[in-house]
Formats: structure tokens, C-alpha cells, sequence
């Protein structure tokens, strides 16, 4: 299972893998936002939180697609999951979801502080919102396998991907970004969000890969 | 007959970058040499001259990123030259040239960002405001790492090549688009409040250690750019010879 | 060990494909699958395989620890199941780990498709028959009694074919099973013949 783990990140991030434009991507959307509001700092420090958990949650969604298709298309998925007696396949989605994630979107993680600067964010309400991205961004992963896996044999899944998921990871955007901002206002709680934040990370992460893997099973052909 | 045509044009394509690394290796000890000197003078000469009666001591880290920021706009001009290179002349180094320079843009890029910002902070109380010329050099800074992202995407470098050169020059054509959009669209929010960067005109005694601090980070860029290069022509080398050999392991077993 | 198979009958989209099918084959026997384009040797082999529902009948493996055909055979595939972007040693190697019971190193399985020396360039860089070969070359990285083969041959030149048959008698030799969907003649001696969509 390590090595499937170490495979997958490899190919995340040699040549053609899509872990840097991942990066990029949230880096444009954030750096979009200015553009769109206007440059009052006072408006950017407000939204800032929230404008970070959606360039997340849209970057997180982008390389979802390839997940399953590219082993789909090179034969390796038959062998995944023929693989299933030896390691169960849940199991295998999960250890895929956790190297994509490491790929992908922990780096946009670590670059998140640097984006709440940006974003004229206080220091409590950065550490905070990098906490709950960290918390809450695996239960993107985990939810958009099964999205990738239902999506696997068509031939233009990415957006139906997209279509499928957003709704799914509403919770996790309202539980991540409430948190965040509880953090930075004072009546507002920081941690009862961010442990039901937590929980559904937790949850997902047993779901998702079940699911996942019953969507795999039934759409070989 | 075909054969031999082809194997013609291969040689003189690699001759010309066979004669551009014997003078890059040549150079490049001769570039650090300069680079190094020139950065140790303009060092002393820019903790030498006097303190700025406001700023006081956070005046000297423009020395490093006026620099940072002149560097972060020739890399782009030597990046389109060389994208030109490769569309209009078909120069071989053309592409090259452009796939060595966008890290080192990027990096510089990066430093001019982040040395303005901490810069920025004593002065403007925050890291950063959504200012004309920030913003637009951030804007530069997310185009180097599209071009990054362009040109490692594809493992050919025939094909990746073209591609990023069209892309570099769209993207110089917007530059002036975007900097003149962002001066519109920042001054009608934020009239005058923001604080120019290009501040009171400067005395000569700040003037001189800039511009050899300049002279020496440009230096220090043609050596990292000449040493990018080298070691990108090597990297082509290795990848055609590599093919060669998965195609060698079967003629020559049989 | 045996590979039973009882009036299997393979669909695909509620179509009937083909069947039903009867085989048993002990160790050491072979069994080639021929016939037309969409005769339904494909979809034999994925439902021998497990990867598609057999449409009735059922397949088994007698006298193994487990009783489903998945854990006792390799399955090649129409595609070569490698990433490009890797090296083929990574590739092998990955495929050792995740299929267990290694068998052969990579150099003494490149060495038998006649691929030495090979394992460290990236797969990418391969032709088509040298991919075909790696592929080959991961059913001797790990050991497993069964193969089911799809194709195996396609891409690969005469003197491949060749050597490729010598490694699948080995097979036999050891005790193995082969089930192997083909057009082309592979020469197996000896092997039990099976002709799709003659209904």
C-alpha cells in the first residue's frame, strides 16, 4: 500500500502531473478576488476566510477526474481492483485519495498563509483558516472519489465530477469557514465547528472509499 | 537518401549548441567572479551610505529589491525575445533560453514580492495592499508559474516549445494592459491614499550603491541563466539518448 | 489445482455474449480462446477474471486456498496497466509490492522478455512491442499460478512471439494455468483449443 502511495505522489508531481497547477489555480482564484471587490482591505481581511476555503474547495475539485480515468485508461484499475482479495479495495481508494491529496492539495495548504497576507488577514484568523483547511480539505478528497469513481467510464466526467461533489462539500465549507471566522470574532466559537469539522473528515474518510469502491466495482466493463 | 538529409540537419542543429556550451563553460566561472565582486562592493557601499531621514534603517532593503524588481521585469523581456526567437528565427537555443529563464524570473519575481512586502510593513503598517504596481507584478508572477507549469506539462520539448513562446508573447502584449488597467481600476477606488513606491527622487550617495547592486544581481542572473541553460541542453541530451537506446535494445540484440 | 468453469454465459449491456462454456484445466494445461472480433473472448476472460458478473454459470479454482480465481492469477490486459511518466523499474517494482509474492527481480524479468538493461529508462520512451514486453515481464515479478492473457502477443515481432512462448511453456512446466484470448497462433503445445461464436 506504501507503494501505491509513493506511486501515485510520483506521478503527481513528476512532469505532466497536475499537482503544481493545482497550486496555481489557487492562487488565481484568490488573487482574482481584489480584482472583483475592489482593493478595500478592510472588505478583503472580512471575506478573506471564505474567499480561501472556495479557491480551495475549486482547486481541490480540479485534478478529481483523473483520479480513477488515468488508471482506467492504462489498464491499471482492472488490476486494482482485481487486486481486491489481497488488499481490500476501499482500502486502496483511500491510500489514492491520501497521496492526491498530499500531491495537490496540501501544497496549497502551506501557501495559504502567504494568500491571508494577501487578503490583509489578521495572524489569528490566517493560523485559523490554515488549520481548518488543513482539517477539512481530506474530506474534499474523500468525497470526490466517489464522484470520480461513479464518472470513471465517461468520457467527459471532469465537469459532471465537479457538478456531482459541490453539493456533497457544502457541510464541509460551512463547518471549515464558520470555524475560521470564529476564531477571528470574538462571540463566535472556534471549536465546536471546528470539531464537527473534523468529524466530518473522519466520517467521510470511511464512507467516501466504501463508496467509492462499490462505484468502481460496478462500472468495470 | 531521405536518411542522410535528416542526419544532416540533426548535426548542424547540435552543433550550434555544442559550440554555446563551450562558450558558456568559459563564461560562467567568469560571470559568478564578477557577480560576486560587484554584489560584495554594492554591499558595502549600500550599508555605507546614510540612513534615510524618515525611513531610517528600512531604507537599505531597496537596494536588493529595486533590483529584485528590475530583474523580475528583464527576465520577462529576455523570456518574449526568446519566444520570438523560437516562432520567428526557429533558433534552436530560442526555447532553450526561455525554459531556463522562467524559474529564475519567477524566483526574482518572488524576492522583489516579498522583499517589498517586508519593506511595506514598517511603511505602510501592512504586508501588502492591492496596489497598482503590486498587483501587477503579482500578476507577472502568477503568468511565470503558468509558463513554468506550460513548459513542464509536456515531456517533448519540440511541442512544449512553441507553446510557451506564444504564450509569453500574449502575455507581454497584456502586460502593459494590465498595468494600465490596474492603475484605472485602483485609482478609482483608492484616489490617493496609497503610497508610491518610487517615493522622493534619490540622493546620489543612495543612487551609486543601487546601481551596482543592480549591476551585480543582473551579472549573478546571466550566470544562473548561462549555468540553466548548459544544464537544460545537457538534460535534452540525456532524454534523446535515452531514446536512442530503448530503440538501440532492439536492433542491436537481433 | 484446477480452473473449473460450469455453463458459463457472459453478457454485456444485457446483450448475451457468449456461452455456454465448459472447461476444466488441471496444472500444466492451457487453454486457447480463438474466434472472430466480438465473439466474446474479451468478456471470457474479465468474467474468468472477476471483473464482470458471469450473466450464469460460475467459475472456480479447485484446491487453492481461495476459492476466487483473482487471488491465484495475473490478468494482461488490452493495455499495459504502466504509467508513462515512471521508470520501468518503478513500474515493476510497484507491481511487485502491490501483487505480492515476488518472484523474479526486475533485471531477471526484463532479461526474459529481452529487455535488459532497460529498467531505467522512463516506460514513456518504449515502443509499443518493448511496452508489450514490460507488461509481459510483470507476470515473472510476482508469482501467480493463474494467467489469464488478452491479446498477449499483440505488438510484439516474430522473434518476441517466440521467446514469449518459450516463458509461457515454463509456466506450464512449473504447474501453471494459462487461459489465453488469441487470434494469432501462440505456440503452446499441447494446449486444449477453444472456438468462440460457433453457435
Amino acid at each position: 500500500m506504501l507503494a501505491l502511495f509513493i506511486r501515485d505522489i510520483r506521478l503527481g508531481i513528476r512532469a505532466g502531473g497536475g499537482a503544481l497547477v493545482g497550486v496555481l489555480f489557487f492562487l488565481a482564484v484568490v488573487a482574482v478576488v481584489p480584482f472583483g471587490v475592489g482593493p478595500d482591505l478592510n472588505l478583503l481581511a472580512r471575506i478573506g476566510p471564505a474567499m480561501l476555503w472556495i479557491g480551495a474547495l475549486l482547486a481541490g475539485l480540479l485534478g478529481l477526474d483523473r483520479l480513477f480515468q488515468a488508471d482506467r485508461e492504462d489498464g491499471s484499475l482492472d488490476l486494482l481492483i482485481l487486486g481486491d482479495t489481497r488488499h481490500m479495495l476501499a482500502l486502496t481508494v483511500f491510500v489514492k485519495c491520501l497521496a492526491h491529496w498530499t500531491a495537490s492539495i496540501l501544497p496549497l495548504v502551506v501557501a495559504s498563509p502567504l494568500l491571508g497576507l494577501f487578503m490583509n488577514m489578521e495572524p489569528v484568523a490566517i493560523f485559523a483558516t490554515s488549520a481548518t483547511l488543513l482539517a477539512g480539505t481530506p474530506a474534499i478528497a474523500f468525497i470526490g472519489a466517489v464522484g470520480a469513481a461513479v464518472a470513471v467510464a465517461l468520457p467527459r466526467g471532469g465537469l459532471l465530477v465537479s457538478v456531482l461533489v459541490l453539493p456533497l462539500v457544502i457541510p464541509v465549507l460551512i463547518f471549515g469557514v464558520s470555524a475560521a471566522y470564529g476564531a477571528a470574532n470574538d462571540p463566535q466559537p472556534f471549536l465546536p465547528p471546528f470539531l464537527i469539522l473534523c468529524a466530518l473528515t473522519l466520517f467521510f474518510a470511511v464512507i467516501g472509499p466504501f463508496a467509492a469502491a462499490l462505484a468502481l466495482k460496478s462500472a468495470s466493463d | 537518401m531521405s536518411d542522410t538529409s535528416v542526419s544532416a540537419t540533426r548535426l548542424t542543429d547540435l552543433a550550434n549548441p555544442t559550440r554555446f556550451i563551450a562558450l558558456a563553460d568559459r563564461l560562467i566561472p567568469f560571470a559568478y567572479a564578477l557577480a560576486a565582486i560587484l554584489l560584495g562592493v554594492g554591499l558595502y557601499m549600500s550599508f555605507t551610505a546614510p540612513e534615510d531621514y524618515q525611513q531610517g534603517i528600512t531604507v537599505r532593503i531597496m537596494y536588493i529589491h529595486v533590483p529584485f524588481a528590475w530583474l523580475s521585469m528583464m527576465c520577462y523581456s529576455i523570456m518574449a525575445i526568446s519566444a520570438l526567437g523560437t516562432l520567428v528565427w526557429r533558433h534552436p537555443l530560442a526555447d532553450v533560453a526561455l525554459k531556463a529563464a522562467a524559474p529564475l524570473g519567477a524566483a526574482f519575481t518572488l524576492l522583489a514580492l516579498a522583499t517589498g512586502s517586508i519593506w511595506g510593513k514598517p511603511m505602510w503598517g501592512t504586508w501588502w495592499v492591492w496596489d497598482a504596481r503590486l498587483t501587477s507584478v503579482f500578476v507577472l508572477f502568477l503568468m511565470y508559474l503558468g509558463i513554468i507549469a506550460l513548459t513542464r506539462a509536456l515531456d517533448d520539448p519540440g511541442r512544449s516549445a512553441k507553446a510557451a513562446a506564444i504564450v509569453t508573447l500574449v502575455g507581454f502584449v497584456n502586460i502593459p494592459i494590465i498595468k494600465f488597467s490596474v492603475d484605472w481600476w485602483n485609482t478609482l477606488h483608492q484616489p490617493a491614499s496609497v503610497i508610491r513606491l518610487d517615493g522622493p527622487t534619490i540622493h546620489s550617495s543612495m543612487l551609486w550603491p543601487l546601481l551596482v547592486m543592480a549591476a551585480g544581481f543582473t551579472v549573478l542572473f546571466l550566470a544562473f541563466h548561462l549555468t540553466a541553460m548548459r544544464t537544460e541542453i545537457w538534460r535534452r541530451r540525456v532524454s534523446a539518448m535515452r531514446r536512442l537506446a530503448a530503440r538501440r535494445a532492439d536492433g542491436g540484440a537481433s | 489445482m484446477r480452473l473449473i468453469a460450469e455453463a458459463l454465459c457472459g453478457e454485456r449491456g444485457g446483450e448475451p455474449v457468449f456461452g455456454p462454456v465448459d472447461f476444466a484445466l488441471g496444472q500444466s494445461e492451457a487453454l486457447v480462446v480463438t474466434g472472430e472480433n466480438g465473439s466474446g473472448k474479451s468478456t471470457l476472460l474479465r468474467v474468468v477474471a472477476g471483473l464482470l458478473p458471469s450473466a450464469s454459470g460460475a467459475v472456480r479454482l479447485e484446491g487453492a486456498e481461495d476459492e476466487q480465481v483473482a487471488s491465484a492469477a495475473h490478468y494482461l490486459g488490452h493495455q499495459n496497466a504502466m504509467k508513462t511518466a515512471l521508470s520501468v523499474n518503478e513500474n515493476l517494482d510497484f507491481w511487485r509490492d502491490f501483487h505480492g509474492e515476488p518472484f523474479l527481480t526486475n533485471e531477471e524479468a526484463l532479461d526474459e522478455v529481452g529487455l535488459a538493461d532497460l529498467g531505467h529508462l522512463p516506460f514513456g520512451y518504449l515502443s509499443t512491442g518493448q511496452r508489450r514486453r514490460v507488461s509481459i515481464a510483470k507476470l515473472l515479478v510476482s508469482y501467480r499460478p493463474v494467467w489469464l492473457l488478452d491479446e498477449p502477443t499483440a505488438g510484439l515481432d516474430a522473434r518476441s512471439e517466440r521467446r514469449f512462448a518459450a516463458l509461457m511453456a515454463a509456466h506450464l512446466e512449473d504447474g501453471g494455468i494459462i487461459v489465453a484470448a488469441t487470434h494469432i497462433p501462440l505456440g503452446i503445445e499441447g494446449a486444449t483449443s477453444l472456438v468462440m461464436g460457433d453457435r
